[in-house]
């Protein structure tokens, strides 16, 4: 029972939120259960209310002139307990604070605002986006013929990092000692000759990465690879197998050279090399926010305004003057501005530069070979079951004997 | 037709002639041994033999 409701958190779905004692293992896994976002045993949930001064010092980085304060987050169940407040995870209140929002989605971006979760849990999603989920890539190269001016080692390498349109969950992972077969291996053929034409231009100047042809019977010179299909990939692979994109330079030719090669490609995660990361990168930064400390009048306010124009907003005239802060994700290049500002003499005790620490601005660039949603996905799911793993530990230790 | 020296024995095989590409136009050349290192079209003196026709493998890294 134990272990679903704990699945459950991690994933923030459903699940039994009643807390249960765990002797053993919970005082083991102090450290652990708090960094995993794991409730205190048993205790009545938040009592007091944090004084101010720390509530921002818990919920806020605060970004100062010359340097950053208040940058760590919580790290025990048990910080506050002296004051009578109880820092440990609730579910109920990770569900009413917890939040995805997807603000921007274009073909391979996507930029959402995930809230109420800790960063610890932000920076493992991203984590594993980036080293963790499969892709397809050529690994192999099997050079026939290359008289152009581009060593073979330095094409294989380039070779290698074209990103491919293919789902990674049709295939297996191929392991060195296993042969290459129609489940593990795709085959791509690249067979290019420079020419100059009666015309007097030149075919195949350039060799793109759309000149890569898929071969879906497999290796056309199976004794020197060693790898022959025993049936076609045609049916397997349904939408066929191309480069993300076609414009990709792969290298550059002069009349009479000619590239002749083949890749194999296999499964593979960003963690053993960067080409198979199905990501361009994917980062997430919190969300800024400005805050008036004491509103300023007059003089100070039309200043303000006129340094921060459109993030203020100036109401009044004369020495009734006064300010409202607009929309800050609209104004992000004056942030660094306000950052500025609230450390000069004349505005530090009016302005000041805050970054909200459970709420996370990310953007996912994938390289085309997933979806950024699913690869989202993807990564909650694994996410969920290192959790398992961590906890199928736990559980066995009560049990060991000494 | 000279027999190459060093190699006693038996008779010389026959010479295969050889493919060799132009320095300077890029025409191929075929030449048999004692033939004048001489491109046909543009009689450029530098020739250069043919890469290899084996496979050679390489790991995209």
């Amino acid at each position: 029972m134990a272990r679903t409701k704990h699945k459950a958190r991690v994933a923030g779905g459903e699940g039994g939120a009643g807390p249960t004692a765990q002797p053993g293992a919970a005082g083991a896994a102090q450290g652990a259960a708090a960094a995993a976002g794991q409730a205190a045993d048993g205790g009545p949930s938040t009592s007091g209310r944090l004084p101010d001064n720390l509530e921002l010092a818990r919920t806020r980085v605060v970004c100062g002139p010359d340097m950053n304060l208040h940058t760590t987050s919580t790290i025990a169940a048990t910080q506050w307990a002296s004051l009578g407040v109880d820092a440990s995870f609730d579910l109920d209140s990770f569900r009413r604070g917890f939040n995805i929002d997807i603000t921007r989605y274009e073909g391979d971006d996507m930029e959402f605002e995930m809230k109420g979760v800790s960063c610890a849990l932000a920076n493992s999603l991203r984590r594993i986006m980036i080293s963790e989920a499969p892709t397809m890539a050529i690994e192999h190269v099997f050079i026939v013929n290359n008289t152009s001016v581009i060593q073979d080692e330095v094409l294989a390498h380039r070779l290698g990092l074209i990103p491919l349109k293919v789902d990674p969950r049709l295939f297996q992972y191929k392991s060195k000692e296993e042969s290459p077969s129609e489940h593990n291996t795709i085959v791509l053929k690249l067979k290019v000759e420079c020419r100059r034409l009666p015309n007097g231009s030149m075919e195949n100047e350039c060799v793109y990465s759309r000149d890569l042809q898929w071969l879906p019977l497999g290796s056309e010179m199976p004794d020197e690879t060693s790898c022959r299909f025993a049936s076609s990939q045609e049916a397997l692979v349904p939408g066929g197998v191309r480069p993300v994109h076609d414009d990709i330079l792969i290298a550059k030719m002069r009349p009479g050279q000619v590239i002749e090669l083949e890749c194999h490609c296999i499964k593979g995660v960003g963690d053993e090399h960067a080409k198979w990361s199905p990501v361009a990168t994917t980062w997430y930064r919190l969300m800024p926010e400005v805050v008036l400390l004491q509103q300023p009048h007059g003089d100070v306010a039309r200043a303000l305004a006129e340094q921060l124009p459109g993030l203020l907003a100036l109401q009044g005239t004369g020495d009734a003057a006064t300010v409202t802060v607009g929309d800050v994700r609209k104004h992000d290049k004056l942030l660094e501005k306000v950052r500025r500002l609230s450390g000069e003499e004349q505005y530090k005790q009016y302005i000041q530069l805050r970054k909200i620490k459970d709420h996370f601005i990310f953007t996912i660039e994938s390289t085309g070979a997933w979806r950024p949603h699913e690869l989202f996905n993807y990564a909650v799911s694994v996410m969920m079951s290192k959790c398992d793993k961590v906890l199928e530990g736990l559980q066995a230790f009560p049990q060991r004997s000494f | 037709m000279q027999p190459q020296p060093g190699f006693g024995g038996g008779a010389p095989a026959p010479p295969a002639p050889v493919a060799y590409v132009c320095g300077d136009c890029g025409t191929e050349n075929t030449l048999k041994p004692g033939d004048v290192i001489r491109c046909r079209e543009c009689g450029y003196r530098i020739l250069y033999k043919k890469r290899t026709k084996r496979v050679v493998q390489y790991e995209a890294r």
